[in-house]
């Protein structure tokens, strides 16, 4: 039944008391929402709270178990994304979708709305008009593998605006981005405002939502809890209302007492596919008591700095001393044998640090196993140990046999961050911790990195939220495409000079001297950095 | 467009689980019957002679126990290597393999004492069921390749050099022109233990033994991590090659001993025939005893009933061969499809 009196013509969106369950899960239930032409719709929430689901049935991804979907005020229902983009909706996946080996212009006209036979010059120029009035800069002859993340993100947007899409829908879009890429986006984003285009950006950082949007829905286990005005809202009743509680949003940071080196990567070269080095004549010292942060552009050399000190991953060249010793071409097994306590967090929790199907007691004897004598295997010392962590860290499962898959994304990381540090580690290295962990369940494992911390453990942190790097940790170490290009004190740098070291635009002066403030540590740092005052173009 | 939709189902109770297996069984049969009703069969009849087939005298019995040995032991090869997530067809070439070996040590050295020979024979035939399976494991821990296609054709290899042998060098010239391999001396023979060959007491073990070493071994735990993910094997330390070749000398091994069971006791000599499809059979039970040693025992026991109950209808009730086959198929299909209905649900399609 279209309608098309005054007051609804300007809504694009309408949502109705949509559900979606997935097994047991209710992803959605009975959630309302709405936008309109003209505006930046933030919604907002925490991770599972719903939004993704939400706006996958907005693009003809899922199919609502129930519930209306009102597109300029016709009701619609959408049995796959290529009829969403017909009616004019369009997303901007976290995972970009593009074909490596094509170049923008091919990416832009396969798929749903592209003919089979196109003009070059033709769609040149409709590209070009797209890029102009938007202010999107693409080179449409350029390939997607030789693009950055910023100009994927850039290509994947001037796509759904070339089929035609006037509502846009943008999953977690500043994720992958610089600083600086996420000032231009924004401008993009409000250019396509101006143009009277309905963009919703579904987000769980609040000083995003506050900076660019006009309206915010908020979500919280898959219901809506309220829609407001950016206008007349600030952070704090907008965590209440995604968490359901007050909630303190400072990290702590105990002071750095100064410890001795205990790690140390002398040039440490890994190779990477196509000529490129994963990891580029790495050399920083850790000392204990300090938490080291790692920033980065996604895959600039986080995952093989981790794998390479872990020994899951080969070097090539280089050294890396643990207490001393050279610890660079042993295996995890020799690593455990010669009795270093290192321990690791994974990015990838269920695919290499737990066992899925298995429950906690078993994935604890994971670790354990190895040092237990003759071929029988003893689950009971290790099932008082599960009761001490789940104690200890508040893991919420019904039972210590209970499955790891079953439990939630928070205690799944609990469950892994306890077994590594019931090892006594010396060296505690997390990569991506918080990710995909509620609020609660990250500040959490905060203050338990910080009480490693103050135990003295050394810890090395890679993280992607810089606002988190700059509270928690001690010193910041960045990198961009394998290589160093800055270490910096966290308590003095901003999040501007992290953005242009992570782009490579800019390289520390300093060799991140200014570290921990340890001098024979000091002597050392940047070595990586020292002397390379190359720029590379940007 | 459809009008039925798909989607996963959550994870149901125990209880639910073994309603709707029995349900599937109970349909099975019910549909069975009906489509023995469409042949002009009276389906209690068939049902009745099928258990009267199985366990109606005391011979009968023991054909099924005959019956369930080698399906009990090759199902634990299988079993052990699907743990790894190792998808091994190749339980029929294994066998083979196990029973080439065995035969090699009754026909060569046949004269030994028993106590010596029947060991003997069926070490040989474990290690011979365990290099075949570990070599298509070695190829795929050190280059990737896949185990299915790579077992399945190793299934070949060894059947055609089982019937090479059979028609060239091992042929028997006393057999009158036929290509036959010489029957065992009896020293070969395995013993009777309470009126059935010595297997079902191996197969009994092998059932403990395969359970303690899947659920209370460090190897048994690191072949179920390598299953899971490889990457978590890494992280923690494991030797994946060392786990891999563990598992596949395990799986031949096993599929190895039914191999030499089969020829000591059954055939009594090397034949072609001799691992008559158990090799695929006992994927289905592994798989439908969820890959769990003593639930696999009760799933070899039932579908050893099937296959003795339908041999013996066909006799009785002059019912052709292809019958059996029919109440065989459909409550596989159930059985089998009620799996599909444990990991989700059909409804209609939703009102949008």
């Amino acid at each position: 039944m279209p309608m098309n009196d005054a007051a609804t013509e300007n809504i694009a969106i309408r949502m109705e008391n949509i559900s979606k369950a997935f097994g047991a899960v209710k992803a959605n239930e009975n959630v309302s929402f709405s936008a309109r032409a003209g505006e930046i719709h933030a919604l907002l929430g925490e991770n599972g709270a719903g939004k993704s689901t939400l706006m996958n049935m907005l693009s003809g991804i899922y199919l609502p178990d129930g519930g209306s979907i009102y597109v300029w005020g016709e009701k619609t229902s959408f049995a796959s994304p290529g009829e969403a983009i017909k009616r004019g909706i369009g997303m901007i996946h976290q995972h970009f979708k593009l074909v490596d080996a094509l170049t923008a212009r091919d990416n832009i006209i396969i798929g749903p709305g592209g003919g089979l036979f196109m003009n070059k010059k033709e769609l040149t120029k409709k590209i070009r008009a797209i890029s102009d009035r938007y202010g999107l800069d693409v080179n449409p002859d350029r390939k997607v593998y030789d693009m950055s993340v910023g100009e994927k993100q850039t290509l994947e947007i001037i796509k759904v605006l070339y089929r035609g899409a006037r509502i846009l829908i943008m999953d977690e879009p500043t994720a992958v981005l610089t600083p600086q890429e996420i000032t231009r986006l924004f401008q993009v984003t409000r250019n396509m405002r101006e143009q009277g285009c309905a963009i919703i950006i579904i987000t769980h950082k609040l000083n995003e939502v506050m900076e660019i949007s006009d309206r915010i829905t908020v979500l919280r286990k898959g219901a809506s809890v309220a829609t407001v005005e950016t206008a007349k809202t600030s952070v704090g009743p907008l965590i209440e209302m995604m968490v359901g509680k007050r909630m303190d949003l400072g990290i702590a940071r105990p002071s750095f007492q100064g410890g001795r080196v205990i790690l140390s990567l002398d040039n440490v070269t890994v190779a990477g596919g196509e000529k490129k080095s994963a990891l580029d004549g790495v050399s920083f010292d850790l000392s204990e008591g300090e938490i080291l942060g790692v920033a980065g552009v996604a895959g600039s050399g986080q995952k093989e700095l981790c794998e390479t000190i872990a020994g899951l991953a080969a070097a090539d060249k280089g050294r890396i001393f643990f207490d001393g010793g050279n610890i660079l071409g042993k295996s995890p097994r020799d690593i455990i044998k010669l009795g270093i306590r290192m321990g690791f967090i994974p990015e990838d929790r269920l695919g290499m640090g737990l066992v899925a199907s298995m429950d906690i007691v078993h994935n604890l004897v994971l670790k354990d196993y190895q040092q237990q004598p003759g071929f029988v295997l003893r689950r009971r010392p290790c099932v008082e140990k599960a009761h001490k962590i789940v104690r200890r860290l508040e893991i919420q499962t019904p039972d210590v046999s209970t499955p790891v898959r079953k439990l939630s994304g928070g205690n799944i990381q609990k469950v892994l961050l306890g077994r590594e540090m019931d090892s006594d580690p010396r060296v505690l290295i997390t990569a991506y911790p918080v990710r995909g962990l509620d609020i609660g369940a990250s500040y959490k494992i905060y203050d338990l990195l910080n009480e490693q911390k103050s135990k003295g453990v050394a810890i090395i942190f890679v993280g992607e939220d810089l606002d988190v790097l700059l509270a928690l940790c001690d010193r910041i170490l960045v990198l961009c495409g394998g290589k160093i290009t800055g270490v910096v004190n966290a308590r003095e740098t901003t999040k501007e000079e992290l953005g242009l070291m992570m782009t490579g635009a800019r390289q520390a002066a300093t060799g991140g001297a200014t570290g921990a403030g340890e001098a024979e540590a000091a002597g050392r740092e940047g070595r990586g950095v020292a002397g390379e005052s190359r720029r590379r173009p940007s | 467009m459809s009008l039925l939709r798909v989607s996963k189902r959550a994870e149901l109770p125990q209880g639910r689980v073994a309603l709707i297996r029995t349900a599937a069984v109970l349909l099975s049969l019910a549909a069975a019957a009906a489509a023995l009703a469409a042949f002009g069969l009276n389906p209690l009849d068939i049902y009745g002679a099928i258990v009267e087939g199985a366990f109606g005298t005391g011979m009968r019995a023991r054909q099924t126990v005959i019956k369930a040995v080698p399906l009990i032991i090759t199902s634990l090869g299988i079993l052990v290597a699907f743990k790894m997530k190792f998808w091994n067809i190749g339980g029929e070439g294994q066998i083979m393999a196990g029973a080439f070996a065995a035969a090699y040590v009754a026909l060569y050295h046949g004269d030994l004492p028993r106590p010596l020979l029947l060991p003997l024979m069926a070490l040989a035939g474990m290690a011979m069921g365990g290099v075949w399976a570990l070599i298509p494991g070695l190829f795929k821990a050190k280059l990737g390749t896949n185990e299915t296609i790579f077992t399945l054709m190793m299934n070949y290899i060894a059947i055609k050099f089982v019937e090479y042998l059979q028609f060239g060098p091992w042929k028997d010239p006393e057999a009158g022109g036929f290509p036959k391999i010489a029957i065992f001396p009896e020293n070969a023979v395995l013993p009777n233990i309470l009126g059935v060959h010595a297997g079902w007491v191996v197969a009994l073990a092998a059932v403990a033994a395969v359970h303690l070493f899947m659920n209370h071994t460090k190897k048994g735990f690191e072949i179920s991590v390598v299953g899971e993910s490889a990457e978590t094997a890494r992280y923690a330390g494991m030797n994946i090659t060392g786990v891999i070749v563990a598992a596949m000398l395990a799986s031949g091994g096993l599929c190895g001993l039914t191999g030499m069971i089969q020829a000591s006791a059954i055939d009594k000599t090397l034949g072609v025939g001799l691992s008559a499809n158990y090799g695929f059979t006992a994927i289905i039970t592994a798989w439908l005893a969820r890959l769990n040693a003593v639930a696999l025992l009760f799933v070899c026991v039932a579908f050893a009933v099937l296959l003795q109950g339908s041999a013996y209808i066909q006799l009785a009730m002059k019912v052709p061969a292809a019958v059996a086959g029919v109440v065989q198929g459909i409550i596989l299909f159930f059985v089998l499809g009620s799996e599909f209905f444990l990991q989700y649900k059909v409804s209609r399609k939703g009102r949008v």
